[in-house]
C-alpha cells in the first residue's frame, strides 16, 4: 500500500510543475500588462510605467520571473495581488468558503435528487418517468449555465419574487465574517432570521451549479442500477424472498454506488469550473469571480496562484479518491 | 416533476422568515459595478475606486459642487492666487475632525501637516511613507502635477502655500479631483511606526461624510454616516452600503426587486423597462464625454485633409445615434461636450453628403476600393455602448463612397497599446471629462504633447497647439474661452477626428431616494442624499 501511495505521490510532482508552468505562460500570453490595463485611455507615463514594472518585478526576463515565482512558492509565499496589494493567500481564504459553501449545497442538491431520480428511473425502466428523467437530464447536461441562471432569476426572482436576485445575504444584515461560511456565521451571530435569509440566497445558485452534476449523477445511477439489477446475486436475493425494498437498496444500490461515487469525485472539478460562471451570474463573492476579474486586470500572481490552489485541490481530491479505491479494491492496488 | 416540487418546498421554507432584522430607515444600498482595488485614492484611476473611497471617506482642498463642474471650497475655506499665477495660498478649514474608528482615534483636528503629508508623499520618491509602502500615483503624474509643483510650504498650522513652475489655469480643478484626497498625517505616522503602512490602502481614515466600516471583497462595502462631519446637513444616511455586482442585468434586476436603491450604467436595452417601472426614477444628464473616430494622420491616405473631410461627411451620425446609442446620445460637433465651458457653439457640422465625399476623394486621387483599417473597441465604454456595431455602420457608410474599411479589434489592453503606438488607420475611441477644464479635452486629446499618448490621431498642428498651450497659462476665464474657441475652429477645419456622440448618462434609482445628483464625472456621491 505504501508503495502505491508513493507511486501516486510521485505522479503529483510533475503535475504540480506542469500547472505552474501552464498558468505562468498562459496569463502572460494575453497581451497588455497590468499597468497599461489600469491606465485605460489615459497616457502611460514611461517613467511611471518603468517604476511600476520594476516594483512588480515584471521588468525581468520571463525565465527569471518564473524562477522567482517557483522560489517564492518553495517558501510557501503565494505573493500579493498586483491590483489590491493584499496577499493572494488571504484573498483566497476569504473567498474560498463562499465557493465551498455553494459547491457543497450544489452537490447536496445534485446528489440527493440525482440518486433518487436515477434509482426510480432504473426501476421503472421504459416508463414515461424513465424517459422523462433521461430527457430532462440530457437537457440539463447540455444547458449553458449562464443562460440557465439568468432564466431562473427572471422567473423566480423577478416574476415570482420568491428568491433574491443575487448575493449571499440581505445586506441589511451586518454579519461579521468568522468562518466565511455564511450559514455558520449567521448562526454564530445568533441571527436566525439571517440564517434563513442566507439559505434563501443559496437556493438558486445551488440549483444552477448543481444542474449539470445532477444530470450526470442521475444518468450514471440509472445505468449502474440497471446493470446491478441484472446480476445473479440480485436474482438470488429476490428468489430468497427478500422484500423488494431490501433488494433494491441493500443489494442493488449499494453495489451501484461504486461507479456513482467516482462520478461524485470527478464532479468536484466540474463544480469548481461551473462556479466561475455561477458566481458571476449571482454576484456570489467566491473564487470564480475573483479569477475572472483578475484575468481582466492582468493580476498575474492571483491568476497563477489562484488556479494553482484550485488545481491542488482537485489533485488532492482525486488523490484521496485513488487511495480510497486502492483500499477498497485490492486489484487496483496491485495492478501497477 | 419531482425536481419542481422540491424547489417549491425549499422556496416555501425560505419564504417563512426573510425579513431583515435591521431597519431600512436611514440605510441606502448602492448596487455598484465592481470591487475597488483599494481605498487610497491617490493610487488609482477609475471611478470604481474613487466612489468607494474619495467620494465617501475623503475630502479635498477644493471640491466640485454636487452634480456640477464648478469648484467650491472643501477643506480649504478659501485660497489666494498670486498675481503671476505661480503661487496658491490655501487657508484651511478649522475644527475638521478625522474619523474615529476601531483602528484609529485622532488626537487632533485637520491641519497643514495633513496637506503636506498628502502631497509630499506623491511628489517625493524618497518620502519615508513611500519607502515603507512603495507606490506610484498615476493620476497625479498624468495631470502633470508632479512636474509642475515646485514647492509646498506650511506657513502656519492652518495655511499652506503651493508654488508652481508654470501657470496652470486648471490647478484648483485638479486639486478637486479624487486623487488629491487629503490623508491624515497622524494616522500615516501611526501606521509607519507599527510597520503597517499598507493599511493606508485597506483601512482608510479621512474627513469625509462617511466612515469606513467593513469591506468584504466582491460582496459589500459598509460605511456609517459621519456624525461629526463638518457639514452636518450633508449626512442624511445612517448606513451606506455598496452591494458589488459586476453584471449590469443583475444590477437592474436587484434594483427592480428593491434590493438596492441606486445603481449605475444601465444597458441601453434595459432603459425602456426601467422607465416603465412605477417604483423607479431615472434621471438623465447630457454626458460629459465624447465618442469619436480618430484618423491617424501619419498613415496614408489620412495624411490628406480631403480624405479626412470626405470620410467625415460620409458618416451618417444620426443613424449611429439611433442604432448604437438607441437615441440616448447627442450628436457631437466638437471634440468636447457642449456642457464644457468655452465650447464653441458657432461651429457647425458639415451635412451628411456621400456624393460630395466621393467627389472629394476623387479629387484627392483616392481610387475606389481603397482599403483602410478601422479599429473597434472590444469593450463597452461610457461614450460608446457598442463599438462593434458602430464600426459596422461606418464600414457601410464608407463603402458607399468607395472606401473599404476592414474592422480590426484586439483585447482592450492590447487595443490601447497598439493604438498609442499608432498602428491603426482609423479607430474608435473617446473620453470622459476628468476635471471640468477645457484643457482636459483640447490639450489632453489633441495636443502635440499627447502624440505619443492619447492623441490617437497623431495630429500635431502648430497653430492649434500654440492656442491650447497659451490658454493653459492664463488665469482669466474670458481670455481662455476665446483661445479655446479659436482652437476648436482649427480642430474642426483640420478634421483629425470625427466627433460622433455625447452619450446620455442615466442613473436608475428607487423613488424613495431623495436629492441624488448625477455627477458629470461619472462619480457616485451620497452626501446630501436621503431615503424617504
Amino acid at each position: 500500500m505504501l508503495a502505491f501511495i508513493a507511486r501516486r505521490l510521485g505522479l503529483l510532482i510533475p503535475t504540480f510543475f506542469g500547472v505552474t508552468l501552464l498558468t505562468f505562460a498562459l496569463i502572460r500570453m494575453i497581451p497588455g500588462d497590468p499597468v497599461e490595463v489600469m491606465m485605460g485611455e489615459r497616457r502611460v507615463d514611461p517613467v511611471l510605467h518603468a517604476q511600476a514594472m520594476e516594483r512588480l518585478g515584471l521588468n525581468k526576463p520571463l525565465y527569471a520571473q518564473y524562477f522567482d515565482y517557483i522560489g517564492q512558492l518553495a517558501q510557501g509565499n503565494l505573493g500579493e495581488s498586483l491590483r489590491t496589494r493584499t496577499s493572494v493567500w488571504s484573498e483566497f481564504t476569504t473567498l474560498f468558503p463562499a465557493t465551498l459553501e455553494l459547491a457543497l449545497a450544489a452537490l447536496l442538491f445534485a446528489g440527493s435528487l440525482g440518486l433518487i431520480a436515477g434509482v426510480v428511473a432504473a426501476l421503472k425502466r421504459g416508463s414515461l418517468f424513465d424517459h422523462g428523467v433521461m430527457g430532462i437530464s440530457l437537457a440539463g447536461y447540455s444547458m449553458p449555465i449562464f443562460w440557465w441562471g439568468l432564466l431562473l432569476i427572471m422567473f423566480f426572482s423577478v416574476w415570482l419574487g420568491w428568491t433574491p436576485v443575487s448575493g449571499r445575504i440581505d445586506l441589511l444584515y451586518d454579519i461579521p465574517p468568522v468562518t466565511g461560511f455564511m450559514l455558520i456565521d449567521t448562526l454564530l451571530a445568533d441571527e436566525p432570521g439571517a440564517f434563513v435569509d442566507a439559505l434563501h440566497h443559496l437556493i438558486l445558485p445551488a440549483i444552477v451549479l448543481g444542474t449539470i452534476p445532477l444530470a450526470v449523477i442521475a444518468r450514471m445511477t440509472r445505468s449502474a442500477m440497471l446493470e446491478v439489477l441484472r446480476e445473479d446475486y440480485v436474482r438470488t436475493a429476490r428468489a430468497k424472498g427478500l422484500s423488494p425494498a431490501r433488494v433494491v437498496f441493500v443489494h442493488g444500490l449499494r453495489n451501484a454506488l461504486i461507479p456513482v461515487l467516482t462520478v461524485f469525485g470527478l464532479q468536484v472539478g466540474a463544480l469548481l469550473a461551473g462556479a466561475v460562471l455561477t458566481e458571476t451570474i449571482f454576484s456570489w463573492p467566491g473564487i470564480g469571480k475573483w479569477l475572472i476579474e483578475s484575468i481582466g486586470a492582468r493580476d498575474y500572481p492571483v491568476v497563477q496562484n489562484g488556479i494553482l490552489l484550485i488545481a491542488c485541490l482537485v489533485i488532492l481530491v482525486n488523490f484521496v479518491v485513488d487511495i480510497l479505491y486502492g483500499l477498497a479494491n485490492p486489484r487496483i492496488r496491485h495492478q501497477r | 416533476m419531482r425536481k419542481n416540487a422540491v424547489i417549491q418546498a425549499l422556496l416555501a421554507a425560505g419564504l417563512i422568515a426573510s425579513t431583515p432584522l435591521a431597519s431600512a430607515a436611514g440605510n441606502l444600498v448602492f448596487c455598484s459595478e465592481g470591487s475597488p482595488a483599494g481605498f487610497d485614492p491617490g493610487l488609482y484611476t477609475t471611478g470604481t475606486d474613487f466612489d468607494a473611497a474619495a467620494e465617501t471617506v475623503f475630502n479635498r482642498l477644493s471640491q466640485f459642487e454636487r452634480g456640477g463642474t464648478a469648484v467650491i471650497p472643501g477643506l480649504a475655506e478659501k485660497w489666494d492666487i498670486s498675481e503671476d499665477g505661480l503661487s496658491y495660498t490655501f487657508h484651511l478649514r478649522p475644527n475638521v475632525k478625522f474619523h474615529t474608528t476601531e483602528y484609529f482615534t485622532p488626537s487632533r483636528s485637520f491641519n497643514a501637516d495633513d496637506v503636506l503629508f498628502t502631497f509630499q508623499r506623491m511628489l517625493d520618491k524618497d518620502h519615508p511613507f513611500r519607502k515603507a509602502y512603495p507606490s506610484e500615483f498615476p493620476y497625479f503624474t498624468d495631470m502633470g502635477m508632479d512636474a509642475n509643483i515646485a514647492k509646498i510650504e506650511k506657513l502656519d498650522d492652518m495655511t499652506v502655500k503651493f508654488s508652481l513652475n508654470q501657470v496652470d489655469a486648471a490647478f484648483i480643478q485638479n486639486l478637486a479631483m479624487s486623487f488629491a484626497s487629503i490623508q491624515s498625517a497622524e494616522y500615516a505616522g501611526n501606521l509607519l511606526k507599527a510597520g503597517k503602512a499598507a493599511d493606508i490602502n485597506q483601512k482608510p481614515i479621512g474627513t469625509g461624510p462617511f466612515v469606513f466600516s467593513r469591506y468584504q471583497k466582491d460582496a459589500v462595502i459598509r460605511f456609517k454616516g459621519n456624525k461629526e462631519y463638518w457639514q452636518p446637513d450633508e449626512v442624511k444616511l445612517d448606513n451606506l452600503i455598496f452591494a458589488i455586482n459586476t453584471d449590469a442585468s443583475v444590477r437592474m434586476q436587484k434594483l427592480k426587486a428593491g434590493e438596492c436603491q441606486v445603481t449605475l450604467f444601465p444597458r441601453p436595452a434595459d432603459l425602456e423597462s426601467l422607465q416603465e417601472d412605477p417604483n423607479l426614477n431615472m434621471p438623465e444628464q447630457a454626458g460629459f464625454n465624447v465618442g469619436y473616430i480618430a484618423y491617424n494622420v501619419q498613415h496614408k491616405p489620412f495624411d490628406q485633409l480631403e480624405v479626412r473631410q470626405a470620410l467625415d461627411m460620409a458618416v451618417n451620425k444620426q443613424g449611429i445615434i439611433d442604432a448604437v446609442y438607441q437615441s440616448a446620445g447627442q450628436l457631437a460637433v466638437n471634440g468636447m461636450p457642449p456642457t464644457q465651458w468655452s465650447y464653441n457653439d458657432s461651429i457647425k457640422d458639415p451635412a451628411y453628403d456621400p456624393e460630395k465625399a466621393k467627389a472629394l476623394l476623387k479629387a484627392a486621387g483616392i481610387k475606389e476600393g481603397t482599403e483602410i483599417t478601422l479599429w473597434a473597441m472590444p469593450v463597452q465604454r461610457p461614450y460608446n455602448p457598442n463599438a462593434k456595431l458602430m464600426a459596422e455602420m461606418l464600414q457601410n457608410d464608407w463603402a458607399k463612397v468607395g472606401i473599404k474599411a476592414k474592422i480590426v479589434t484586439y483585447e482592450w489592453g492590447e487595443y490601447l497599446k497598439r493604438a498609442k503606438a499608432g498602428e491603426h488607420d482609423a479607430m474608435l475611441i473617446g473620453w470622459s471629462g476628468d476635471n471640468g477644464d477645457p484643457d482636459n479635452w483640447l490639450g489632453t486629446l489633441y495636443g502635440c504633447d499627447a502624440v505619443d499618448g492619447n492623441n490617437f490621431s497623431k495630429w500635431c498642428d502648430a497653430d492649434y497647439d500654440k492656442l491650447v498651450k497659451a490658454a493653459k497659462r492664463v488665469t482669466d476665464t474670458a481670455e481662455r474661452t476665446e483661445l479655446y474657441k479659436q482652437a476648436q475652429v482649427i480642430l474642426k477645419r483640420e478634421v483629425p477626428i470625427t466627433p460622433i456622440a455625447h452619450s446620455t448618462v442615466y442613473q436608475p434609482m428607487s423613488k424613495k431616494v431623495v436629492d441624488f445628483k448625477i455627477s458629470p464625472f461619472a462619480l457616485n456621491s451620497f452626501y446630501g442624499v436621503g431615503v424617504k
